[in-house]
């Protein structure tokens, strides 16, 4: 094409002067035949009919000698711009060989620091320097491929694929076999090969060939050679490498490697976040998938564990030990540790891509701040990009705090501690040992546990343990208000000073100790503050990934396969989720992390299921309450409670010493206990009337139709409540349908 | 005698135990065996073995999970007599791969009752709703005393 225009435009002059000599001779002729005799125009033409004939040859010649010019000069032109083209090309690939035969000594020097064999690539610091000399207009030719030895001799295959490549990689070999042999050639078409071994498997030209010149990679999109190339490329070359996870340059934890690292790798498999759902979803996968590599990347310190126990159990324990161990009692007697699986469970995430089996494996202490959905990779906060075939965001959330303590300063958030994870449960419990009064502000949940733990621990020592909330009684927002005011009183019984509509104007540090003010004018002191205030969604990655969140719920919006995009799911806290049944929601549970990581893991590997098993939830207070609920339980719905009168047997601690099995309908995959029997406590038994709300079963409506359960201390009947809800149905008379769950029965 | 009281939108009902005696009257629909959306429990409506049931615990996913499901696939489409008897090799496998990871599957009565358990399993009936049947699986299993739930011992 360039060959044409270049040519019309040498021509474009002559073409013209040619046209118009010809036209002119056309009508001339034309003329002549007589179609316009009378507009023989008075202009003389240059060459007459007749006569002339002299003028004639002179003509003819000055003619034939432009046009055989003009023709010569196309020619030279064109000949000229292809030979140029074809010596910038012998430039361009003849320059890697002079860089590369120039560079082997600066790699060998940056690398015996970093590279713990002489074998193993170590990308980050020779391709600092490599880099470094090379200006951005030249064609980096010279970059680290970083793979795992095993998984690159696997790409040969692809090697065939390129000839043209290979050819210029066979050139190589001498010169390739010093100790690191990593830099890559550039081929003719300009394909990057990328030489990952001392065998020099030629991975697969990642990029494909690049029309022109121009359009060379820049030294930015080759510091990242497998993954950028992955992209434009993409999918067939990235499908082609399932299983080459190159990994070993991610873990940093474990190598001396300075900081820069521009490496790449791959996992098919990639969860963010490392909680429960995300654990529940990497056993999905391997369950359904076998030989599914699995990486999970985590800002925790410590492999995935379950939470439930760090407010619950954990508090119950005798042992002295625990906040090291964190093991605990379930309620079959068992021990068992918070971690859903010891560490050698999981694989090394270096070993991920060599892994016969495949396996699971965890990268902690790494948080990922960018994620590229176009290019189907994610960014690592020390700059390491993965990329993934399929991904899970289960960050889960962040305590929320109250803003007053926010203001408060410095030394009021000294004394403060949100609650979530496994050191803060360690904090808490040195705190609680070391101080004389502790307040906890929320009324929900967790606050609502962690008064009953700490006011159990305060009947061993003199600690004062408070709680504070704006409702009126605890899981007001939960509990229909007559039952809320009967589990307040429990609570009180655990040794917990309850202050209730209480809102907290400010938080001030004075003498050592904390004021909280509240709006209504009481002043209460204390040393240390718990909130348990609610839980902030983690969306962080929401505005580099382009994915949607919720304004109502908070955290992302997914279908009801708990799709986001292609290929990236959301489970667990972080979700918000269609419910088919219920509704767009976002569920703050175990079970329902437990429920939606293994949906989502499911839906991973193929199997398009909506949220369809309704998760489940439980809590314990003190020795005498202990529900199961399922569904939407919202307080400000309608309600009908059924209640029978109880007896002395019926409560959690009752309950598990008669039967000795499981009395806790066992959320799925990972379950924990209610509180373990407790020596102290007697339950009252003796005043009826007090124990008018014994056991029972609540019913939350919605237009009509059921859309909660709570079961209040009776247990095993999860499955009939689960039924239920999923029916939908509008029952006319709710006793009837509370005659299911045989409440009088034990 | 029930009565019930109205406080405000809630609505309370104390019933005595004659009262709930007679049988209830409520409607349920009944289930679709079929329904592609229902969890199912150890084996699935067309025969298979459900790998990803919450009774099994991990263990067709752990390190040892392609054994386990050689294993158990083995055992579970096995027609013998002594259901499962042409599957020792499989077992034995599976045997080799836990004791390489003790900590995960811990040895001490793990070793005989492998096979014990496979067996209580897959002899567990999953016509019921899918999450009667898992709750009613680890209730039985757990009663073993080798409790899949823990999820130290499987994976």
């Amino acid at each position: 094409m360039l060959k044409c225009r270049t040519v019309w435009r040498t021509l474009a002059p002559l073409a013209r002067t040619s046209s118009t000599v010809c036209r002119q001779n056309a009508r001339r002729a034309g003329l002549n035949n007589g179609r316009l005799p009378a507009c023989v125009p008075a202009a003389h033409m240059s060459t007459a009919p007749a006569g002339g004939g002299r003028e004639n040859q002179l003509y003819v010649l000055l003619v034939g000698a432009t046009c055989v010019g003009g023709a010569i000069y196309a020619y030279r032109t064109v000949k000229g711009d292809s030979q140029r083209y074809q010596d910038r090309i012998d430039e361009i690939s003849s320059r890697p060989l002079k860089t590369f035969t120039e560079e082997p000594a600066t790699p060998t020097q940056s690398e015996p620091p970093a590279a713990p064999s002489p074998a193993e690539p170590s990308p980050p610091a020779p391709d600092a320097e490599i880099l470094a000399p090379i200006e951005t207009a030249d064609l980096p030719s010279v970059w680290i491929a970083s793979t795992a030895d095993e998984p690159a001799v696997e790409a040969s295959p692809q090697e065939a694929a390129e000839p043209a490549a290979a050819l210029i990689v066979e050139e190589e070999p001498p010169a390739a076999e010093p100790a690191e042999a990593r830099p890559g050639v550039v081929a003719e078409a300009d394909e990057p090969v990328i030489e990952a071994s001392p065998e020099e498997a030629a991975e697969p030209p990642v990029v494909e060939p690049e029309p022109s010149p121009p359009s060379e990679p820049t030294p930015a999109e080759l510091t990242e050679p497998v993954a950028d190339s992955e992209s434009p490329a993409a999918e067939s070359a990235a499908a082609a490498k399932p299983a080459e996870p190159q990994l070993e340059a991610v873990t940093e934890s474990g190598d001396a490697s300075p900081a820069s690292h521009k490496v790449s790798s791959h996992t098919p498999y990639l969860l963010i976040g490392g909680g429960t759902a995300s654990f529940a979803a990497a056993r999905s996968i391997r369950a359904r998938d076998p030989g599914a590599r699995v990486l999970i990347v985590t800002d925790e310190l410590v492999p995935p564990y379950m939470r439930p126990p760090l407010s619950k159990e954990l508090w119950f324990s005798d042992d002295p030990s625990v906040t090291e161990t964190l093991r605990f009692k379930q309620w079959n007697g068992k021990e068992r540790s918070i971690y859903f699986q010891p560490p050698s469970f999981y694989i090394n995430a270096e070993e991920l891509g060599s892994a016969e089996n495949g396996g699971v494996a965890v990268l902690t202490g790494k948080k990922v701040v960018h994620m590229d959905v176009r290019g189907n990779k994610i960014k690592l906060d020390d700059d390491t990009e993965i990329s993934y075939d399929k991904c899970l965001i289960a960050t889960g959330g962040v305590p929320r705090n109250l803003q007053v303590i926010e203001r408060a300063g410095e030394e009021v958030m000294k004394r403060t501690t949100l609650f979530r994870k496994v050191e803060d449960f360690k904090s808490l419990d040195k705190v609680s040992r070391n101080v004389k009064s502790i307040t906890i502000i929320g009324g929900g949940f967790l606050g609502s546990e962690l008064a009953c733990a700490l006011g159990r621990r305060s009947t061993e020592s003199d600690l004062e343990v408070i709680q504070m909330y704006p409702e009126k009684g605890n899981m007001g927002k939960v509990l229909p208000e007559y039952l809320s005011n009967w589990t307040t009183e429990k609570v009180k019984k655990e040794g917990v000073k309850i202050i209730s509509e209480a809102l907290v104007k400010s938080v001030v540090s004075k003498d050592d100790k904390l004021e909280i003010q509240l709006k209504d004018g009481r002043l209460v002191k204390t040393d240390h503050i718990v909130a348990a205030v609610g839980l902030e969604p983690n969306v962080d990655l929401a505005k580099s990934a382009g994915l949607e969140v919720d304004s109502d719920f908070g955290g992302f919006r997914v279908n009801a396969e708990l799709q986001a995009r292609s290929n990236i799911w959301v489970a667990g806290d972080a979700a918000c989720f269609y419910d088919i049944r219920l509704g767009r929601r976002r569920v703050e549970h175990h079970d329902h992390a437990v429920v939606s990581g293994r949906l989502a893991g499911e839906n991973m590997t193929g199997a398009n299921k909506p949220y369809w098993h309704q998760s489940m939830f439980w809590s314990d207070l003190g020795p005498d309450v202990g529900y199961e609920a399922i569904g939407i339980v919202d307080s400000s719905l309608p309600t009908v409670g059924v209640f029978a009168k109880a007896t002395a047997k019926d409560t959690p601690k009752a309950a598990t010493e008669e039967s000795g099995t499981g009395i806790r309908s066992e959320s799925e995959t990972e379950h924990t206990a209610s509180s373990p029997v407790a020596s102290s406590a007697p339950s009252p038994t003796g005043v009826q009337h007090k124990d008018e709300y014994g056991k029972g079963v609540i019913f939350y409506l919605r237009d009509k139709v059921v859309v909660g359960i709570i079961l209040w201390n009776v247990f095993n009947r999860m499955p009939i409540a689960r039924k239920i809800i999923k029916d939908g149905e509008e029952h006319a008379d709710l006793n009837e349908v509370a005659k299911l769950f045989n409440i009088h029965d034990d | 005698m029930s009565y019930c009281k109205q406080e405000g939108k809630d609505r309370i009902i104390f019933v005595t135990k004659e009262d709930h005696e007679a049988p209830s009257n409520a409607e349920l629909i009944a289930d679709d065996p079929n329904d592609p959306y229902e969890e199912h429990g150890l084996i699935l409506p067309n025969g298979d073995v459900n790998w990803n049931c919450p009774c099994l615990g991990g263990m067709a996913s752990g390190p040892c999970g392609s054994q386990f499901k050689e294993a158990f696939s083995c055992f579970h489409y096995s027609k013998e007599e002594v259901k499962g008897s042409e599957c020792i090799d499989h077992f034995r496998d599976m045997q080799e791969c836990m004791q390489r990871y003790p900590e995960l599957y811990p040895q001490d009565d793990e070793t005989d009752s492998s096979s014990q358990e496979a067996e209580s399993r897959s002899a567990l009936p999953t016509e019921k709703d899918s999450t009667a049947a898992t709750s009613t699986a680890e209730a039985a299993v757990s009663a073993d005393g080798t409790s899949p739930t823990d999820e130290q011992t499987a994976s």
